[in-house]
């Protein structure tokens, strides 16, 4: 233990005033600490906190650009944006969320079966947001929310663009439509530019044309404070805010003629089919129509899960592209191809006759290839082989020229391959060969080509197929004696602030190469010998231009099998299919046309009365004569 | 020519001794009072600001300003003597208070701290930011200097009573100041160094066992000092944005009501803890440099009246009163530019609300009392 000390109250003094020096000396230091500090953060690092204060306080906010209009080629509207009326609640302001919803839902504003999602839209939304809950109001809808508004404190009606279908399906299947942004579509765009948009063009010409009809977003800055509410100044100061206006999208032109396209819609309406009318001059698309089809402003409006599913299960898929995406066997429409193929070969004697009894048989073969519901021609050469479409001379004809000589000719033609048209989506459908059908079959067995596969080829059927499109194309290359030019819809961009007029140059493919003009002459002549005396006389009866034509009937082996079985269709749908190409006038022609029907049994029948009326639309005024230009 | 010269100046001599007697006999000290008064109406001004142009919240501050300053004339008027006799029994009232609070104290953001004493809610734990360096200094003043172990270890159970019981409630911020007025007296008592040194080590040993007792939100404040980033929406959020506050104010800072930091609520807590960053934001780095300047020249002349008091109780009490007042400023600095972790201490004089203003100029109502009252001491 150390002995008990005393006081020393010098030494005590002394020993604090020590100690209190060194206090002051470390306050000295700590501030000279807390002077770095704040010189590191507001000297050294000012900028960059400046930065960071900056992008707290100022929010960029979208303004969206208008999107552009799509016209026909006379101007008329297609598609447009129209003000819509929508009913927007703001949480924070509404006091009872369930009551006020359950009072709409009373006064038929919205529908009970949407009160779960409107709910959960507002639960992920800030609490001043607005947010949607009634799209697209009808004029009385908004009258009756008028009068009580009162009652409803936080709801407002609020005026938005919408995209507006004014003419509802027509050419939906060339439009294709706009619809709510996917997470499918949010890889694929940089989503700065759809900041403030909640639609994007889905198919045909709003998805191909999406980033010149969509136009790029303009911006508003805005003071938010912590909670991202925009205010008005910050404490007693208001800071300068920059703006930029949006640029709208470029309106387009489309070759589309709607006169033409109503005509064809309404030729075929009732029946599931496509027609496709090109200029055969430089490739404009005058009419795309596949039936039936579907109104594209549910897409833009919101599409419920119970309309999408009816349309999916529609046994007639009214969403299915059939001018595009759908694949048939030509039929009888290839006729005129083979013969050009023989005479470019000089395979036959074109004025040789051959004895037509309704039945060919290969060599060796007990298999028969019979001639269409039985018929006997007789006597025909190939001038009326083609009038009178004679199966079984072109049975021959097929056979004695052979598969690689037939498919080598037919692929100039545009067979097998996409047209390349300007909007997405095209099937190329198939031009078989040895080698096609070498590399699709995997059994060796059925690899190797047979000789009854060329005589089938003959006249259409079998492996051979083409989308409606296609057909129109090659009735517009044959139109124009082997010209050939890309299928396009969109002929001319519109600046929508100037209303310049920038269009777009047609795209020539060239020319089939190596065909006689006189063959080429020959053809066109069989073909409006089509319409004056063979298959489809009865149609061209009276035409007051010269009308080139070719019927084909292609055969429907099953039943698909996305299709139900249902005993009252079958029948039905077991029909062949109608085909129809023309081109008139067949001197100078101005329009080529394919026309198929569905089901709809012989060409002659059904689809070429519809290839009739689409063509007299086109090239006959008002009072039934012939246009001058159309 | 002589006369003249004389009597202006003892004219002048008169004059000022005529405003020192006023002094005198209020028992304050004129350079103190000026240099609270200055910090005190800065604060003002900073704070109509960080508070969005609230008159109320301004009024409040005004008020409590007025009762810490009456309580401080009062305490400046007391004999030193029998702030030294009563010292034990503040401390074990304070203990008991604390114990009380514990029991049936009110909770206030997640931790129970107030008492509610019907007229006012009194905070325990403030009482004994001036009671532990009392008592304290209470102990150490018969006993000879440097304490002994004995003494040490008396001391150190004084000390960590009171504070564990804070820590408890639990207020971290309010028992690290508690911890360092108690040590402030021990070391100026002259504790060896490497008695300190070993204290030191036994501190980290116990920060080490003490984390795994600690509250989840008190780990989150460690956790998030060490790296703000992590956690920016988090507990972090408070450090960054009071940073980007600081430094976005530059040398000249945005202006008066012009911080977009505070006055958009960004910077949390903006009126209270973390009003620095509003001076900084606003007035930038020569508004921090005078605030700070001003913080100096008061813990600078109360450390001059400590060393000028003439015993060993008034000493020690006096210079541990000075230098926490530091200690207050330099921790709220530091964790609002992001030195030291978040713990929830108040700005002196400048930060919004609580007791602790009327604390604070009572602890400085003491220092003046020993100060002024040094010859009557050990008489």
């Amino acid at each position: 233990m150390p002995a008990v000390r005393i006081k020393d109250q010098w030494r005590e003094q002394r020993l604090f005033d020590q100690r209190t020096l060194v206090c002051a000396a470390i306050v000295a230091l700590a501030t000279l600490v807390l002077i770095a500090r704040l010189f590191l953060l507001q000297v050294a690092r000012h900028d960059y906190y400046t930065g960071l204060s900056q992008g707290n306080r100022v929010r960029t906010e979208p303004i969206p650009a208008a999107r552009g209009l799509i016209l026909d080629r006379h101007g008329e509207v297609i598609a447009g944006n129209q003000p819509a009326y929508q009913l927007e609640l703001v949480p924070e302001e509404v006091p009872d969320i369930d009551q006020t919803l359950a009072s709409l839902v009373q006064l038929g504003l919205i529908r009970s079966d949407d009160v779960d999602e409107i709910e959960r839209t507002i639960d992920s939304s800030r609490t001043f947001d607005s947010v949607p809950i009634r799209l697209r109001m009808s004029d009385e809808d908004v009258a009756r929310f008028a009068v009580r508004r009162f009652e409803f404190p936080g709801l407002d009606i609020k005026t938005r663009q919408t995209r507006w279908y004014p003419n509802g399906s027509l050419a939906v299947h060339a439009l294709g439509y706009v619809g709510a942004i996917s997470e499918q579509d949010l890889k694929h765009i940089d989503r700065a530019a759809y900041a403030g948009t909640s639609l994007i063009g889905k198919l045909g010409v709003e998805s191909t044309f999406e980033s010149e009809l969509h136009g790029s977003n303009g911006f508003r800055e805005v003071l938010v404070n912590a909670q991202g509410r925009s205010v008005e100044r910050q404490g007693a100061f208001v800071p300068e805010l920059r703006t930029k206006p949006p640029k709208p999208g470029e309106d387009l032109l489309l070759s589309i003629d709607l006169n033409v396209q109503r005509a064809a819609e309404d030729a075929l309406a009732g029946h599931r089919g496509a027609v496709v009318a090109l200029d055969p001059n430089n490739g404009d698309v005058l009419a795309l129509v596949s039936l039936p089809g579907f109104d594209p402003t549910l897409f833009g409006r919101g599409i419920t899960a119970a309309e999408y599913g009816a349309l999916q299960s529609d046994i007639d898929r009214p969403l299915f592209n059939r001018a595009l995406r759908g694949t048939y066997p030509p039929g009888s429409t290839v006729k005129p191809a083979i013969a050009l193929a023989a005479l470019t070969y000089h395979a036959v004697d074109p004025a040789a006759h051959r004895y037509c009894a309704g039945a060919f048989h290969l060599p060796g073969s007990v298999h028969v290839f019979r001639e269409y519901h039985n018929e006997h021609h007789g006597y025909v050469d190939l001038d009326t082989a083609i009038v009178v479409s004679c199966d079984v001379y072109f049975y021959g004809l097929a056979d004695v020229l052979g598969i690689d000589r037939i498919s080598a000719f037919l692929a100039p033609l545009g067979f097998g391959r996409a047209t390349g048209i300007d909007i997405g989506g095209e099937k190329p459908g198939i031009l078989p060969s040895r080698e096609w059908k070498a590399k699709t079959f995997a059994r060796a067995a059925e690899q190797v080509w047979f000789p009854g596969e060329t005589v089938n080829f003959g006249v259409g059927q079998g492996y051979l197929s083409v989308t409606p499109l296609q057909l129109a194309h090659y009735a517009s290359i044959i139109a124009m004696r082997g010209r050939i030019w890309r299928p396009r819809l969109v002929a001319a961009y519109r600046n929508a602030r100037s209303g310049e007029i920038r269009r777009v140059a047609p795209v020539s493919e060239g020319e089939v190469p190596g065909i006689d003009p006189n063959d080429w002459q020959r053809v066109v002549r069989d073909m409006i010998g089509v319409t004056t005396r063979g298959t489809a006389a009865a149609i061209g009866a009276h035409a007051p231009y010269s009308f080139a034509g070719k019927t084909g009937t292609a055969q429907v082996f099953t039943v698909g099998q996305n299709e139900k079985y249902e005993a009252s269709k079958l029948n039905e749908r077991l029909r062949d299919h109608s085909w129809f190409i023309a081109f008139a006038p067949a001197d100078s022609p101005r329009i080529a046309i394919a026309v198929l029907q569905e089901n709809g049994g012989a060409g002659a029948h059904a689809a070429a009365p519809i290839a009739r009326k689409v063509i007299d639309a086109y090239l006959l005024g008002s009072d039934g004569k012939l246009k001058q230009s159309p | 020519m002589i006369y003249e010269d004389i009597s202006s100046s003892s004219r002048a001599r008169r004059t000022l001794s005529g405003a020192a007697r006023v002094l005198l006999e209020l028992r304050i000290d004129g350079p103190l009072v000026v240099g609270l008064s200055l910090i005190a109406a800065y604060g003002l001004v900073v704070l109509y600001s960080a508070s969005g142009q609230s008159t109320g919240t301004v009024l409040r501050t005004v008020a409590r300003l007025l009762l810490g300053t009456i309580v401080m004339l009062l305490l400046a008027r007391v004999n030193p003597n029998f702030l030294r006799r009563s010292a034990p029994w503040l401390y074990a009232a304070g203990c008991l208070l604390l114990v009380l609070v514990a029991l049936i104290g009110r909770s206030g953001l997640g931790a129970q701290r107030w008492l509610d004493l019907r007229l006012f809610r009194f905070q325990p734990s403030e009482l004994m930011k001036l009671a532990v360096p009392m008592m304290c200094a209470w102990y150490l003043h018969e006993r000879p200097l440097p304490p002994g172990g004995l003494a040490l270890m008396t001391l150190g159970g004084v000390i960590l009573l009171p504070v564990g019981l804070v820590a408890a409630q639990p207020d971290l911020g309010t028992a690290a100041l508690i911890v360092v007025a108690g040590a402030l007296v021990i070391v100026l008592a002259g504790l060896r160094v490497r008695v300190m040194l070993a204290l030191l080590a036994l501190a980290l040993v116990t920060v080490w066992f003490g984390w795994s007792f600690m509250h989840d939100y008190q780990r989150k404040r460690v956790l998030t000092f060490l790296n703000p980033q992590t956690d920016p929406l988090g507990a972090g959020y408070h450090i960054i944005q009071s940073q980007i506050a600081i430094g976005s104010g530059g040398v000249f800072g945005k202006g008066w009501m012009n911080g977009s930091q505070a006055q958009l609520e960004f910077l949390p807590e903006r009126s209270t803890d973390f009003i620095f960053a509003v001076v900084g934001e606003e007035f930038g780095l020569l508004g921090l440099l005078l605030l700070l300047l001003l913080y100096l020249f008061v813990c600078g002349r109360a450390i001059y009246l400590a060393a000028q008091t003439q015993d060993t109780f008034a000493r020690l009490l006096a210079g541990s009163l000075a230098l926490t007042f530091f200690v207050y400023v330099f921790i709220n600095a530091g964790m609002v530019t992001g030195l030291l972790p978040v713990v929830g201490v108040p700005l002196p004089l400048v930060s919004y609300g609580g007791s602790s203003v009327v604390t604070l100029l009572a602890g400085f109502g003491i220092l003046m009392a020993l100060y002024s009252r040094r010859k009557l001491v050990g008489s």
